[in-house]
């Protein structure tokens, strides 16, 4: 399998990815040995299998709720602790919308 | 007043007995402890931070308590080391990565709360691969591990730091995470215990999360014993992490000291395929030992075990492009800027993740991505489905399972770092138990020629970390006396 540098590129901008040049060739050719390599699951015949999202343990519906009681959470001031950028009591972020 | 704390070997009990008997205070092992792991760190870079502060407060409360005739709680004093990727409250939390490098988290994981309430002392976050992603620790942002057992080797990864710091005796106990083999891999390259408990069992509240239908929380130490006592306090369940198993924690310590005459383990050919030859002899050597003990070995198959590093490298990576979309230049410490807010996260997330890490969220992204959804992520789901039936099936003839930890001893730094898939292979027998949700752990059981640790993998039933653990324990104590 090969992957052209248009459809690396395009992988790239749907993760919010920012590639040098050099990186999206060494990508194309990482991402194509790996993926060949996951075709061999190809082999097997799954028509028939459940897919398995999660490991799954007996328990009744509702055991992970927990009661509804309201407690301390983080503090407006921690949570912003970490923001590169704050403003506000706001985490700020370059202008979104165009006027 | 003793300076000469003979750190490498101490043990929980030990450290206990030094304390009551006034051989030490917590205070001074907390310091030894600190100068110890910080004059090793020139040699390994096992630690990323240390904690001096933290560790002496907790040491001062143990004093405190004795001074006050108080009984003591089962960690009191232990040095704990802790994986950068588990978070601590005002104690920088890396994650072995650029894009986290100033990030210094608001809250504790759950573990890490349990811990400090027994008495544990955290000396310091160890080095890993960068997001938990490796298996040699050379994925680091802030350079390798070195092994303590050979310096031009790995520990292996990614809790490679954890594993060295206890190997070396810097820490007695420490704390790592495993999504497809990071606990048990650098627990078999450094020559300690490590263990992975089952999916769920330890709350993963306060882990960042890599794969979180795979992530696991467990302990590594020097003997069985100590790490059964860990995962006894880390275990159960957890109101912040609606995974975490309502299941009731067993005695370990009760369970493990009955002999394991007539119990019956599994060898699943597949996993002695292509074993390295010296790392086959030595396991064979234990398989011995276990029948010596009286255990029934029978050879079984695991047959879709072969399949399980593409279903793993699926699963993973999808999960790891969306848990590590967060990472984007706005919450957590750092940003590059840019002129737009797209820009600002493409850039953040370019300079501030390493190509491991990168490599794995453009493989997730693909998979995860409009016209191959069904072809990559569903079908390896469907097989994750097969290999957990495997162990269904298997499990419904033996008791517990035994194989290697790896196909091979610690490797050469550098070896590897080329070659993805060839890394990627060094998982190869310990994916399984992540996909499967079965506990799991490596004990040690001997060295290569040059004196390179081996472990042995021992799997269980999912909640039966019982007779895992009374396994580890009648084979360690028969083959130490």
């Amino acid at each position: 399998m090969k992957l052209t540098d248009e459809q690396v590129r395009a992988v790239a901008d749907l993760a919010n990815l920012e590639l040098s040049d050099q990186e999206l060739r060494r990508m194309s050719n990482d991402l194509a040995q790996i993926l060949t390599h996951m075709d061999q699951l190809n082999e097997l015949d799954t028509s028939a299998v459940e897919p398995m999202a999660q490991v799954l343990y007996d328990a009744d519906e509702t055991a992970t709720l927990r009661e509804d009681v309201p407690r301390a959470s983080l503090s407006n001031e921690e949570a912003l602790a970490n923001a590169p950028q704050q403003g506000a009591g706001y985490f700020k972020v370059p202008k979104v919308i165009e006027r | 007043m003793s300076t000469n704390i003979a750190l490498p070997s101490l043990t929980i009990e030990s450290i206990r007995d030094g304390l009551r008997r006034k051989e030490f205070s917590a205070t001074e092992l907390a310091q030894a402890a600190l100068a110890f792991a910080e004059k090793e760190n020139s040699k390994t870079n096992a630690f990323l931070t240390f904690s001096q502060e933290r560790a002496l407060r907790s040491a001062a409360r143990v004093d405190d308590d004795i001074a006050r005739g108080l009984d003591l709680p089962p960690l009191a004093g232990v040095p704990l080391a802790v994986k950068d990727v588990i978070v601590t409250r005002g104690l920088r939390t890396t994650c072995a990565s650029r894009i986290l490098e100033h990030y210094v988290p608001p809250y504790d994981a759950t573990a890490v709360v349990r811990l400090e309430a027994e008495g544990a002392v955290i000396i310091g976050k160890t080095n890993c691969d960068e997001f938990a992603m490796g298996s040699s620790n050379e994925n680091s942002a802030f350079g390798p591990v070195r092994n303590p057992k050979a310096l031009d080797r790995v520990p292996g990864g990614s809790s490679g730091g954890s594993a060295a710091a206890v190997a070396q005796g810097t820490a007695v106990l420490s704390l790592g995470s495993d999504t497809g083999g990071s606990i048990r891999q650098p627990a078999s390259f450094c020559g300690v215990v490590g263990v992975t408990p089952t999916y769920g069992r330890v709350s993963r509240f306060g882990l960042v999360a890599f794969a979180s239908s795979l992530d696991h929380i467990g302990p590594f130490a020097r003997t069985v014993e100590d790490a059964a006592t860990v995962l006894k306090i880390i275990a159960g369940r957890d109101e912040l992490d609606s995974t975490s198993a309502f299941a009731p924690v067993d005695d370990y310590h009760a369970a493990m000291k009955h002999p394991v005459e007539g119990l019956k383990i599994g060898l699943p050919k597949e996993y002695f395929e292509g074993l390295g030859s010296e790392t086959g002899s030595v396991i064979g050597r234990a398989i011995e030992q276990l029948k010596k003990l009286g255990c029934v070995v029978r050879e079984i198959s695991l047959p879709h075990t072969k399949y399980a590093l593409s279903c793993y490298y699926i699963v993973a990576t999808a999960e790891a492009s969306s848990n590590l979309a967060r990472y984007d230049g706005v919450r957590y410490s750092s940003r590059t800027d840019g002129s737009t807010l797209i820009d600002v996260y493409r850039k953040t997330r370019g300079h501030g993740f390493g190509a491991e890490v990168k490599r794995r969220i453009m493989l997730g992204t693909y998979v995860l991505s409009a016209g191959y959804y069904d072809a990559y992520y569903r079908k390896a789901q469907q097989v994750r489905n097969l290999i957990a039936r495997d162990f269904t099936n298997a499990f419904a003839e033996v008791d517990a399972i035994v194989a290697p930890v790896s196909p091979f001893t610690a490797f050469k730094i550098g070896e590897k770092v080329d070659d993805p898939l060839a890394m990627y292979l060094s998982d190869v027998y310990t994916l399984t138990g992540d996909l499967s949700g079965v506990p799991c752990m490596s004990v040690p059981c001997g060295e290569s020629a040059e004196g390179l640790p081996i472990g042995l993998q021992i799997f269980a039933r999912h909640f039966d970390e019982s007779t895992m653990f009374r396994l580890a324990y009648n084979y360690e104590r028969s083959v130490k006396s």
